[in-house]
């Protein structure tokens, strides 16, 4: 042993005296956590997802060092970031670039899940968990939506507050409480900062450590959904499983150049993307007096602002977009298919899970236009169809004919 | 602007078409399209002493600095100092105007609205600024006596008239109930404009229109002061990231040789 290897050796022996459970955790989690060797397209976003919030964390940070959470100065603040800070421009283009981004891979993962009934026993934690993840994403973008405190920060922001005033009996309360002022102001803008930065980055954190480690517990469902657990080696290895590293890190590693791809050209040559991840009228600064013509979220949430226009009453609308979102918790019971994968499943499954991605897709078109009497009538049907989709699960997931499952995963190509 | 970075914006714009048709249209009449070129430094030097000598009197740039403008589009600190600063303001602060809010609002009703991001708050862009400029037309309805078909009850008057001339409307009567493609003048649709010849201004209709190109092509600078370093950067940005990607599809096509 030459010198450099003697003190590599005794390092690593230093380390692991001190910290004797870092090998084990490190070979559970990575070199003998073994997960099915057939992954497909689909299970990047997981990867992807993570990268994303590691995206928006550094860059988050970035941020506040030279945001200023005041009515009076917030708006200024983001445009002297995107101009006379070094660099400041690209920051600030990560961060919202990010954020649409997140929302698009985690919509993917979401369907991904639905596709191959990764929630189905026994993964109902990791999708209860990850659920959980998603509601609190959702408050983390809304928030962080204010921040800028443009026209739609600031009618966006009252616009969702007030529902929160359809609660009977303590509505109005409920939604001065949130505001901590009577409209929405510099108060409303340093508390949900506060919330942005700090509270909820936590949450979301913490959800991801129990995400996947209810996930390793269990192990990964695979496209087939097989479980690769019944069908071990001697030595008590999945015959068709493969060590997470290194074939699933490096496999990852090309997901994850081709999306860095993807997003640094939609960042450096279309960073509002036509309007929908920068909206222009967030362009001009936040005036109470003046009601822009047509408010509306950003892209990623007008499914469920469709849903909540498509009813009539202001209290049922707000529990439809509620339920709306609530409902994805139940998916794990609702289903009650012998089989996980759409591969296996009967034609009625594979139309009606096309039907509902269609539908979704639909809705959030709807939820930006304007919403004339047919649009919000083809919203009214497919709002019901969204939750007769969920509702109805139990019975049509056990009609039709399932096929055989295989006890081992098919070979490549 | 760099041909790689040509050949990208295409593809944004591509794209662009695709989620832009999904926007809600905002029910306004067809544009004109600029032609904005933000690498032309003769365009933006031109379009910032078009500004100062006839916007900057009653608009801000309240985000953009002198001194960044200079550096941007080519000038000296003397060359702005000398021929493009006209309040007391110092090289390195921002274009602010002389005129006081209050007074403003006092004299015309509502303050001029700042221009730091005219260029990036409407789904038309630059574009919208460009079509503004050149559809002022004689109204005499009108407190300032002129009207605009892309902003209809403007309060700004036609303050480049002496180089476009007094545009008349030309009108034809509506067709039932339906709305007007470029707006209504006395009950009527008006359907273009014409310059009577007593009435000419300095310049001719391309010369104009040049003008108008400039002060748009300025703007949609000071909207976003980067966006050209922006798409320079993002060519090698995104070939590295592509370059990458490649290497790492070998790497793993190397690694997995041994699976099935």
């Amino acid at each position: 042993m030459n010198i450099i290897e003697r003190s590599v050796s005794n390092a690593t022996t230093w380390f692991n005296e001190r910290a004797p459970g870092f090998l084990p955790f490190y070979k559970k989690h990575m070199t003998e956590y073994y997960a099915p060797k057939n992954f497909n397209v689909w299970y990047y976003f997981g990867v992807l997802a993570g990268i994303v919030l590691v995206n928006q964390i550094v860059t988050g940070i970035f941020l506040t060092m030279n945001f200023k959470p005041s009515a009076a100065e917030a708006f200024a603040s983001v445009e002297y970031i995107m101009r006379d800070v070094e660099g400041g421009w690209l920051i600030r283009y990560m961060h919202s670039t990010g954020a649409s981004l997140f929302f698009v891979v985690v919509y993917l993962h979401m369907f991904r899940a639905m596709l191959y009934g990764s929630y189905q026993k026994p993964r109902e934690l990791v999708w209860v968990l990850g659920m959980l993840i998603f509601l609190t994403l959702m408050a983390e973008a809304f928030l962080g939506y204010v921040l800028p405190w443009g026209q739609m920060s600031y009618w966006g922001a009252q616009v969702i507050i007030n529902l929160f005033g359809a609660v009977p009996v303590i509505g109005p309360e409920l939604t001065e409480w949130i505001r901590g002022d009577y409209l929405v102001s510099d108060a409303t803008l340093n508390r949900f900062f506060a919330l942005h930065v700090i509270a909820l980055p936590l949450v979301i954190l913490l959800l991801v450590v129990l995400h996947l480690g209810a996930l390793h517990e269990v192990g990964s469902n695979n496209p087939e959904g097989i479980d690769i657990k019944k069908v071990k080696d001697e030595n008590g290895k999945p015959l068709d499983g493969i060590p997470f590293h290194p074939y699933y890190t490096v496999h990852d590693l090309f997901g994850i150049g081709f999306f860095l791809t993807i997003a640094a050209f939609i960042l450096f040559f279309a960073p509002t993307f036509g309007g929908l991840f920068l909206e222009y009228d967030n362009f001009i600064p936040a005036d109470p007096m003046v009601t822009p013509a047509h408010i509306k979220p950003v892209w990623y949430f007008t499914p469920y602002y469709a849903m909540l226009r498509a009813v009539p009453d202001k209290l049922l609308g707000v529990m439809t977009m509620g339920g709306a979102v609530l409902i994805l918790f139940g998916l794990p019971w609702f289903d009650r298919c012998k089989v996980k994968s759409i591969r296996y499943r009967p034609m009625l499954h594979k139309v009606l899970i096309t039907m509902f991605a269609v539908a979704f897709v639909v809705l959030a078109y709807l939820g930006m236009q304007a919403g004339s009497t047919t649009q919000t009538w083809i919203a009214r049907i497919l709002t019901v169809f969204y939750f007769g989709f969920f509702l109805t699960m139990p019975i049509w997931s056990a009609m039709g004919k399932t096929k055989e499952v295989p006890a081992r995963v098919p070979d490549h190509e | 602007m760099s041909k790689p970075a040509f050949v990208f914006r295409g593809l944004a714009a591509l794209a662009l078409f695709v989620s832009g048709s999904v926007m809600a249209s905002g029910g306004g009449m067809a544009m004109e399209s600029a032609q904005v070129d933000l690498s032309d430094k003769g365009s933006l030097q031109r379009g910032a002493g078009l500004y100062m000598s006839y916007c900057s009197a009653c608009h801000s740039l309240e985000f953009q600095r002198y001194s960044r403008m200079a550096e941007d589009i080519g000038l000296t600190q003397e060359q702005v100092e000398k021929n493009l600063m006209f309040t007391d303001a110092k090289f390195g602060e921002t274009m602010n105007t002389g005129l006081d809010a209050k007074q403003a609002t006092a004299w015309m009703g509502k303050a001029p609205p700042d221009l730091s991001l005219i260029a990036r708050r409407k789904a038309e862009g630059a574009d919208w600024t460009y079509n503004y400029l050149k559809s002022f037309y004689v109204d005499e309805s009108r407190p300032t006596g002129w009207n605009n078909t892309v902003f209809p009850g403007a309060s700004m008057p036609h303050v480049l008239w002496e180089l476009q001339g007094s545009q008349h409307a030309l009108t034809e009567p509506k067709h039932g109930n339906a709305p007007c493609a470029k707006g209504e003048y006395q009950g009527q649709c008006i359907t273009g404009f014409s310059i009577p010849d007593h009435k000419k201004g300095s310049l001719s209709a391309e010369e104009f229109d040049q003008v108008a190109r400039d002060i748009t092509t300025f703007l949609a600078y000071v909207g976003e002061p980067s966006a050209l370093k922006r798409e320079s950067i993002g060519v090698w940005a995104v070939l590295f990231l592509a370059l990458f990607t490649l290497l790492a599809y070998f790497l793993n096509k190397e690694y997995w040789r041994d699976i099935h």
